[in-house]
């Protein structure tokens, strides 16, 4: 077990430094002078001067990479070039709302999803399961940035059940976070209905049955236990994506955040804003895959052999 | 090489035929399936044609015609400027025809040369190239997408480059999987024991036999390829104005909502339209060739 801990935490470092390595090579790989158009064509010769010392690219890439390292390990992303602030300080401010809605979204998605795709593998008349399977297919292709317009028309403006103004407090979050969820627990409900599908072909859950377990408890006991590891991997593995995924939620329900954030400082090409907010939301991603291996880990002994 | 590819063309077309046939007859007991490519081709056909199809200008203003309601004479109403919403569908249509084959061909064209080297050659190569996607799979792929347009610029082009390179790294890793298995087959050392190159190789041999699941993932992802770029249409990073893009529309639509249902309804339904239709057919597509999955 401390064995197989250790190795997945060693694991890390490499993929950190790679997510690092890449955020850091944006500046570089962008094709044109990336001061010239954080600037602008006909920005003054010691301003343009300033930024590149500011930026450190008048330095060797390797020393630029290993200053940028230091620099992330000490919490310092730099200066936003429009609003002069510190970036981690706007992402600081930004991320909690995002954080908040993806939470919500998630909550949503896993109390919608996980169920939905249980009574799909397990309904006795086919019509349900491609109910379920139908819905789930409209969830999954609708675009979150049309699926959230319909949900304010009909229950803000038509209805007038729920504020579309607001930004703060619990009901200012139902829209946005059932929009933000319909995707995920499409997949979610997916997922589980396979699982639950594929142990209900393996040999313990036919002895349970044939030794006259009553079938619900042969569900919930023998096979959602095993059925649901996968399921909550990838539960944890969406959340990062909801994160994501919540950039353009935001913008549609002109909610404050890092989504916002994200828009503006590409709009603006404001490189050390979009950096700092390419490398926080990759960063949570990978923690969480890592934090999702481990816990997969501890659940299912048969993983830490592999 | 020209005479082997000669004679090699209608004994692979015969094989095809054979091969399709009970594709064709099972296709018969999946009418939504049916339906999905139904409708797909009739997008493919309204892009195409959408200047003789479309009733109106999409981009020029119908005078004295500002956010008409749904008529006869606009069947899917007008916008605030004045502009047929039926019109700025049709050619909505084009853009994201254009966006699904461009996105997907870079996609496809650059994860399977990956993929292919990688898998193909190993050693060193395979390492260099699998650490570079592995890093960029630790990428959400919209996040992926928005940092390549942070560097390119937004654009609709840039969009769509974008969108098409952040789903590299997935299609690398497919391809690397099945070139690894293709590569150990039987025909493979045969080849090379009567003396074929690498070249030849990788293009009669290797290609055509890993190909098959990488096709399966582009199916289901030009899907996502459409609502990632209509997203960062949406976002304003994509399609700028006054383009008929069904993603850039929606976002128009928001100011106008409590007035203006329509400007919101008929882009988001063309899109959902599609995307429904294109994950009909890639999940018709993946369970045809993956037999483990049908129930």
């Amino acid at each position: 077990m401390r064995a197989f801990l250790l190795r997945r935490l060693l694991l890390l470092v490499p993929t950190v430094l790679g997510v690092t390595l890449a955020t850091f090579l944006m500046l570089h790989l962008t094709p044109g002078d990336p001061v010239t158009i954080m600037l602008g064509e006909f920005a003054s010769a010691s301003d343009v001067a300033r930024l590149r010392t500011e930026l450190g690219l008048d330095r060797p890439l390797p020393v630029q990479y290993v200053k940028f390292l230091g620099r992330v390990l000490r919490a310092d992303l730099g200066s936003s070039i429009r609003s002069r602030r510190p970036v981690a300080e706007e992402i600081r401010e930004r991320l909690p709302p995002t954080l908040q809605l993806a939470l919500a979204a998630q909550v949503i998605a896993v109390a919608v999803g996980i169920p939905a795709g249980v009574t799909a593998a397990t309904a006795r008349r086919p019509a349900v399961d491609s109910a379920v399977v139908a819905v789930t297919l409209v969830g999954l292709s609708m675009p979150t940035f049309w699926s959230g317009l319909l949900l304010i028309l009909f229950f803000s403006l038509t209805l007038g059940w729920l504020p579309i103004t607001e930004s703060e407090g619990l009901r200012a979050l139902i829209l946005p976070a059932v929009t933000l969820a319909a995707p995920a627990g499409a997949v979610l409900a997916r997922v589980t209905r396979a699982s639950v599908l594929e142990v209900l072909r393996q040999d313990y859950v036919r002895t349970a049955r044939a030794k006259g377990v009553a079938e619900t408890l042969v569900i919930y006991r023998h096979a959602l236990r095993n059925a649901l590891i996968p399921v909550l991997t990838v539960a944890a593995l969406q959340f990062a994506g909801l994160v994501a995924g919540a950039v353009i939620v935001e913008s549609v329900f002109a909610r404050p955040g890092l989504g916002r954030l994200a828009v503006n400082a590409i709009l603006s090409r404001d490189f050390p804003l979009a950096q700092g907010i390419v490398l926080v939301v990759a960063s949570m991603y990978v923690f969480v895959n890592v934090g999702v291996d481990l816990v997969y880990g501890v659940l299912d002994p048969r993983i830490r052999y592999r | 090489m020209a005479t082997v590819s000669d004679t090699s063309t209608p004994r692979s077309s015969a094989s095809r035929l054979r091969t399709m046939r009970p594709i064709l007859r099972r296709l018969r007991s999946r009418p939504l399936v049916i339906a999905a490519m139904g409708v797909l081709v009739l997008f493919v056909i309204l892009a195409v044609a959408a200047p003789i199809v479309a009733p109106y200008d999409p981009i020029g203003l119908i005078s004295g015609a500002v956010m008409r309601p749904p008529s006869w004479e606009f069947l899917f109403g007008t916008d605030e400027l004045g502009r047929d919403v039926l019109s700025r569908v049709i050619h909505g249509a084009r853009i994201s025809l254009q966006i699904g084959v461009i996105t997907i061909s870079i996609a496809l064209v650059l994860g399977t040369m990956v993929g292919i080297a990688a898998g193909f050659y190993g050693g060193v190569i395979d390492g260099a190239l699998m650490a570079v996607m592995e890093i960029l799979l630790a990428f959400p792929q919209i996040l992926l997408a928005m940092a390549i347009l942070a560097m390119l610029g937004p654009s609709l082009k840039n969009a769509m480059i974008a969108v098409g390179l952040s789903a590299v790294p997935v299609y690398a890793r497919t391809a690397r999987g099945t070139t690894l298995s293709v590569r150990a087959m039987d025909y493979v050392e045969a080849a090379r024991a009567v003396g074929a190159g690498d070249g030849r190789i990788l293009v009669r041999h290797v290609l055509p036999n890993m190909i098959s699941p990488v096709v399966v993932l582009a199916t289901a992802g030009v899907g996502i390829a459409i609502l990632i770029a209509a997203g960062l249409s949406y976002l304003g990073l994509g399609a700028q104005p006054p383009t008929p893009e069904w993603g850039a529309m929606l976002s128009e639509s928001r100011a106008y909502l409590r007035n203006a249902w329509w400007m919101a309804t008929f882009p988001g339904l063309a899109i959902t339209l599609v995307v429904v239709s294109l994950n009909l057919c890639g999940d018709w597509l993946r369970d045809l060739l993956d037999p483990r999955l049908r129930k």
